[in-house]
């Protein structure tokens, strides 16, 4: 499909917010269809970043693409302009997001909930978008609650959905922003599980999470970072057996 | 099943229900009070309820009536439309629209609903004319008379409206920001813009928040109405003062109005009470009763209380014995 084997390349991207630099120059690569696993303290700017991705955060400094794409802002020369909200809209939709409080749409059923954007944005027709969400609900085993409203499902269920309803727009890339915080722990698992096998069937993932294990199972990288910086990165088993830099010491130690 | 688990009776509570005679005592004092209140007006001499039956139905009262609720209607939903558009304005980023919202608002806020209906009465003395052409020149492509273009019934519209907008503005901006900024968040990670977010998924969250209040601000325009007897609008008020000029029975023609009113509230709260059964899906695990299920349940519940105190009468009895 491209040329390029980077799915994201992140380039010294800096974030103040007020007087606070939250983001110091943060430069990444993923490649397609790698699972990388963010690992940090509150406040380490993982969250931050994640959301500066698909510009729900706009950048101080640096660059993003996606997929090629510049994200967030459009380069004429040497100068890059702002984008309109609807060519933002445009590059949000190949990112999908899924977030720690689910987000679901209180107002519409699981279903509705999931065929809304493709229909309304990605101009899908009803028996299209309703076949697929069908599929997709499916795979994450909710198949029997099409017609539930998020108020009468679990956590977890309700999380499943979200999923759902971010892969419902066909995304290159999958952002997960603490997952499995807000859940109740025997509610995690189910959630992981979905996860897993959207790893296996090639998704790129970026995945903030403070599920040590998940991450050491599925992640191809992991990334440690602090105070705004990546301080650590490399293959799971690495990071969280022998890690280099004393802040990550301190951290998985206080963790595990 | 075995013995072991079938549920013994033994322990069940079989207490008798407590009983509260203050709460006769009391219904007992109030109902007594109505009771005379309405005595004092039924037999009064000075009310010939006659006058009541003959006009209730009155061609002239039944015009108003239609008057009435034209003008409550068409005010309420521009006023609705103009309320919308305010609020957006005061949240939005441009310091040029924020500013106007909060100068219109404090301006029709700020002064009296009669003084409004009686300047739109009074524009043709500001405007002789209104008329569509190049500003600041005498090129017109037409002109019309404002007292043409603008009568009594269109003018009371206008400032009913207008009015009941810089309220309105205020209870849809509260609902727009009671809905949670993830709702945001996740409709633009969709790809959805801001104008569709707004539509499928933060103004139809923000009803459920801005129907009651909506509600009361209905049945105030209804009254409201009526000052427009100051401008010669033809309303249920203006209609039976002008009998009443007629016939010298001005309480039976102000009851004939209040009935009037009181029927048309009652008759506006029920698509109210859909509305906010509409808006409320998914937000409860149960949606609220219909006026028929409540009364089902409450019965139910009478009853039950009825059969518990003769079960428990009857256990006790048995016992005794």
């Amino acid at each position: 499909m491209s040329d390029n084997e980077l799915m994201v390349d992140a380039r010294g991207v800096r974030k103040w917010f007020g007087s606070n630099e939250v983001l110091k120059s943060i430069s990444l690569t993923i490649p397609r269809g790698e699972v990388l696993s963010l690992l940090g303290p509150s406040g380490s700017g993982k969250s931050t970043f994640l959301r500066c991705i698909n510009h729900l955060e706009s950048i101080d400094g640096g660059r993003i693409y996606v997929d090629d794409e510049l994200i967030g802002y459009k380069q004429r020369g040497d100068k890059i302009h702002e984008m309109k909200p609807r060519e933002i809209a445009k590059q949000r939709r190949k990112i999908g997001m899924v977030f720690q409080r689910f987000n679901l749409f209180p107002h519409m059923t699981a279903l509705g909930n999931i065929i809304d954007a493709p229909i309304g944005v990605n101009g899908e027709s009803k028996s299209e978008a309703t076949a697929h969400a069908r599929e997709l609900l499916e795979r994450v085993g909710l198949a029997d609650k099409a017609d539930a409203y998020p108020a009468q499902l679990s956590g977890g269920q309700q999380q499943r959905v979200a999923i759902a309803r971010a892969l419902a727009m066909k995304p290159k890339l999958m952002l997960f922003d603490e997952p499995t915080s807000a859940l109740d722990p025997e509610l995690v698992g189910d959630v992981l599980d979905v996860m897993r096998d959207l790893a296996k069937s090639g998704m790129t993932m970026i995945v903030v999470t403070h599920e040590i294990g998940f991450s050491r199972e599925v992640a191809d990288r992991m990334v440690f970072m602090d105070g705004g910086v990546v301080v650590e990165a490399g293959a799971p088993r690495d990071v969280l057996d022998n890690p280099q830099h004393p802040r990550t010491q301190a951290f998985l130690e206080s963790v595990l | 099943m075995t013995a072991d688990v079938e549920r013994s009776t033994d322990d069940d509570v079989v207490a008798i229900p407590l009983r509260h005679p203050w709460r006769w005592v009391a219904a007992a004092a109030v109902i007594v009070v109505l009771g005379l209140l309405f005595n004092s007006l039924w037999n009064n001499e000075n009310i010939q309820k006659q006058y009541i039956w003959q006009f209730i139905f009155d061609p002239r009262i039944l015009k108003g009536v239609w008057i009435t609720l034209a003008v409550t209607i068409i005010s309420m939903v521009i006023a609705t439309i103009l309320a919308i558009i305010l609020a957006i304005m005061r949240m939005s980023s441009n310091p040029v629209l924020r500013g106007v919202s909060f100068l219109y608002i404090w301006f029709f806020r700020g002064t009296p609903l009669l003084v409004q209906i009686v300047f739109w009465g009074y524009l043709g003395l500001l405007y002789k004319q209104i008329s569509l052409g190049v500003p600041l020149t005498d090129f017109h492509i037409f002109a019309v008379d404002t007292n043409t273009l603008i009568p009594a019934f269109v003018g009371g519209v206008i400032a009913l409206s207008l009015n009941e907008a810089a309220y309105a503005a205020e209870i849809v901006r509260a609902g727009l920001l009671s809905i949670d900024h993830g709702q945001r968040e996740a409709a633009y990670s969709l790809g959805m813009g801001p104008g569709y977010t707004l539509r499928r998924i933060v103004l139809p969250q923000s009803m459920k928040v801005i129907i009651p209040p909506m509600g009361n601000e209905t049945i105030s325009m209804l009254k409201n109405t009526s000052l427009l007897a100051v401008v010669a609008v033809p309303e249920l008020y203006t209609a039976s003062s002008q009998i009443s000029s007629g016939n010298l029975r001005q309480v039976e023609l102000l009851i004939v109005a209040s009935l009037w009113y009181l029927f048309i509230t009652s008759v506006l709260s029920v698509p109210q009470f859909y509305l906010e059964r509409h808006y409320a899906r998914g937000n409860s695990r149960e949606l609220p009763p219909t006026p028929f299920q409540q009364l089902k349940r409450a019965v139910a519940r009478m009853r039950g209380r009825a059969d518990n105190r003769r079960i428990a009468a009857k256990a006790h009895e048995e016992v005794g014995a």
